[in-house]
């Protein structure tokens, strides 16, 4: 064989090359570096200079971190520390600040004994949302689900127990008329005067009753006013109560925006673009100001309960409109489908649009309440003591610490990062379990 | 015309609330605790501490009030407020005294429909700049970067001021004094400006203090005080005397230490007036008993007393009486008599 290029071929290899390790520009990190880092001149410019700003920011910034102090009792305590430690010039965080106030950072105001009410009402939080958020938890727990915001009322205010669970009633009384008429055939009146049951039970007889029940037997919890609430107890009571409250407002929006009839239209369109029209801080102000002045003189409405109004109504606009992207984005052939069925208005939203709609719509949802929750911090300004600025504020006008500016921003900004990226990688988790589609 | 039914609307609403605070007294009594206004945290003025319990120079008002009307200094629920709310929650009825180093002004007093009591605090805007700058007076600040809170009295009172001196300045915008603070320690601004108080409670928190200065000119008259709702006389009374008691108490010599004693002894007898000591009961006048302004010396001392406990020379503030002294002493203090 090996003759057979003799005549044409100088030379023929006849055994194989040993196998030699690839060049070592073509392996390992330096390939990696090669094609990621430095693959054109302009990208290996690029990368010089990033690593240049992270250079400079870790020398100026790691120093100050290294140099933190924990235990001190004041800022001038940590200056004298960090100076006999590291040199006249160095400087240094100061988180003492944290470790003496981080109970107000987080509770506010909130009795310090009572500080597991909270704490409980947070992790019962937890336990409420699981059968909502997580399909493989027990059905059972939906149970917990419903009881919760009375639960949590009655943990985070306190008082008399009876109050929730005559409140509760009021559902009950509005479920029965409904129950009721339906069986004699009133269909039509059947929510009407499911409504004005319940309605009419809030106002006329949840107080006698809860007094009643009160005076039989006595079952009160200590009482915590809303001006003990501050820190992150304010802003995630806030934070959920206006998200869970919100979303189901905004469905019914953005259903009502895409109606036929003209009224439910109008007032759906005029509400979601009046609400998105104004700034939140307005409407705060209208909630803590406005009304002061129109509620009848001595009528104590809570403060807290007010913004949460305000900031549900706020986030309901966003939500709506989330959502009509999220039916507009649905093939028409879906509505005619759920038509062609047979099922009725109200079945085919709840079959068939609604669920495919709400699975698009997850990501704007959820960006729409961390913005909602971040939002949360803007209640200073109706004099609430919210994490990131008041309580600040109030911890640096005690004379021991003022001159701090960093510290509780880092520490209240981290507690903040934790939750929304929390909600963030939940709902990536949603989006992958709803993913039935284009797999 | 919609303008004018909502006008309408505003008023006979501002007229219902002020009816219903027409009882201040009553209500507060009824209620058996004292709303008072405070600020949402200001150095020495009003601040809570780790437990949460407030104090301040503000504050102890608020206390020696609560004392008079309920027996009980801390018989009092304290509401932050900030700038923008102060105003409404007084006026609403949500609070019933506004001790929250609030200038007493004309338009206030007049327009707003309030009624200042007195002055606890006269204050005034003063300028601090760095040492190395060397400058020794504001007259010399010409052309000078200036830190300045935006929206206050400050801002236009710095305007005035330069403009009357024929002098010019750039502002820098800040929000809070927290940011001034950091502004001005990087150098951003070459002049820092807000109240006196303000500022030497900035400078004393500063890592090194002694690099800077504060200029000797106050620029503006800022006479700070607690205020109450106008059309409430008896509960203006109330306040007005009890901020008046504090004072005497200090020029009669009245301490928390030897109040027990001097309202035994009735060698003074406008002391024994003041203490309830005497025959006259002047705490009838005002629908309280005999020992109110008693009770409200004790709660945090007399005026010297509170003044040196929150802000004065032996805090790190470190505040001089300056005007803030007895008339006797050289300052404004000068309470009418107790007769």
């Amino acid at each position: 064989m090996s003759d057979t290029h003799a005549e044409t071929v100088a030379f023929v290899r006849e055994t194989m090359l040993p196998q030699a390790a690839p060049p070592a520009s073509q392996t390992g990190a330096v390939r990696w570096l090669r094609e990621n880092l430095f693959s054109t001149w302009v990208n290996g410019a690029l990368t010089v200079l990033g690593l240049l700003a992270i250079f400079w920011l870790g020398t100026h910034l790691l120093p100050w971190f290294l140099h933190g102090v924990w235990n001190a009792n004041s800022l001038a305590e940590c200056r004298e520390i960090i100076a006999n430690r590291w040199g006249d010039e160095a400087s240094g965080a100061c988180w003492a600040v944290i470790r003496e106030r981080w109970n107000q950072f987080l509770f506010g105001f909130y009795p310090s004994h009572l500080y597991w009410r909270p704490i409980l009402a947070l992790l019962l939080l937890f336990a409420a949302l699981a059968p909502v958020l997580f399909g493989s938890a027990p059905r059972q727990l939906l149970i917990l689900s419903l009881a919760y915001p009375g639960l949590a009322y009655l943990l985070l205010w306190g008082g008399s127990v009876w109050f929730p669970i005559s409140a509760y009633l009021g559902f009950g009384a509005g479920i029965a008329a409904f129950l009721l008429l339906r069986r004699a055939g009133q269909s039509l009146l059947a929510p009407i005067v499911a409504v004005l049951a319940a309605v009419l039970w809030w106002l006329f007889l949840a107080g006698p009753v809860e007094r009643g029940l009160q005076s039989m037997i006595p079952l009160a919890m200590e009482p915590v006013r809303s001006n003990a609430f501050g820190g992150f107890v304010l802003s995630i009571t806030i934070g959920v109560a206006a998200i869970a409250l919100s979303l189901p407002l905004g469905i019914v929006l953005a259903l009502g925006r895409r109606s036929d009839m003209f009224l439910v239209k109008a007032l759906s369109v005029g509400f979601i673009e009046f609400i998105r029209g104004v700034p939140l801080i307005t409407l705060l102000f209208t909630a803590s100001l406005l009304l002061n002045y129109f509620l009848p003189p001595g009528t104590n409405f809570d403060i807290i309960l007010r913004v949460i109004i305000m900031v549900t109504l706020f986030a309901a606009a966003y939500i709506a409109e989330v959502i009509r992207g999220g039916l507009a984005a649905l093939p028409r052939g879906q509505y005619e489908a759920a038509d062609a069925l047979g099922l009725d208005y109200f079945k085919s939203m709840r079959l068939i649009i609604l669920p495919q709609a709400l699975k698009i719509s997850i990501p704007g949802i959820v960006s729409t309440f961390i913005g909602l929750f971040k939002d949360t911090t803007l209640v200073i300004f109706v004099g609430l003591l919210d994490p990131l600025k008041g309580i600040t504020d109030a911890v640096r006008a005690a004379i021991e610490w003022k001159g701090i500016y960093w510290e509780p921003f880092i520490f209240v900004g981290a507690i903040f990062f934790v939750f929304n990226f929390a909600m963030s990688r939940y709902s990536m988790h949603l989006e992958r379990r709803l993913k039935r589609d284009h797999r | 015309m919609n303008r004018t039914v909502f006008l309408g609307t505003l008023a006979a609403a501002g007229l219902s609330a002020g009816l219903a605070g027409a009882a201040t007294l009553d209500d507060v009594k009824a209620r058996d605790e004292l709303n008072c206004g405070v600020n949402t945290g200001l150095v020495g003025f009003a601040a809570p501490d780790a437990s949460g319990a407030w104090s301040g120079f503000d504050v102890a008002i608020c206390k020696a009030v609560a004392a008079a009307v309920l027996g009980d200094a801390n018989k009092v629920k304290y509401v932050p407020t900030t700038g923008q709310t102060r105003f409404t929650a007084l006026a609403s009825g949500e609070v019933d005294i506004l001790s929250r180093n609030t200038t007493w002004t004309f338009s206030r007093d007049a327009d707003l429909k309030f009624t200042f009591v007195g002055v606890n605090y006269y204050d005034g805007q003063g300028f601090m700049v760095n040492k190395s700058l060397g400058v020794s007076s504001a007259k010399e600040l010409d052309g000078a970067t200036i830190c300045i809170q935006t929206g206050t009295t400050t801002e236009l009172n710095l305007a005035d001021y330069f403009k009357t001196n024929n002098m010019s300045y750039q502002p820098v915008p800040i929000e809070t004094n927290a940011e001034g603070e950091q502004q001005f320690l990087a150098g951003a601004c070459d002049a820092y400006t807000t109240d006196a108080s303000g500022l030497a409670a900035t400078r004393a928190a500063f890592a090194n203090p002694d690099d800077f200065v504060i200029l000797p000119e106050i620029i503006s008259k800022e006479p700070l005080g607690p205020l109450v709702r106008q059309g409430d006389d008896e509960w203006a009374d109330v306040v007005r005397w009890t901020l008046n008691a504090l004072i005497a108490a200090e020029e009669y010599g009245i301490t928390s230490a030897n109040i027990e004693e001097r309202s035994k002894s009735t060698d003074n007898p406008e002391v024994a007036r003041l203490l309830g000591a005497g025959e006259d009961d002047l705490g009838a006048m005002i629908r309280l008993d005999k020992e109110w302004a008693k009770r409200a010396i004790m709660a945090g001392g007399n005026y010297g007393e509170i003044f040196a406990a929150t802000i004065g020379e032996s805090t790190p503030i470190g505040l001089a009486r300056g005007l803030n002294a007895q008339w006797t002493q050289g300052g404004l203090l000068y309470t009418p008599p107790f007769r």
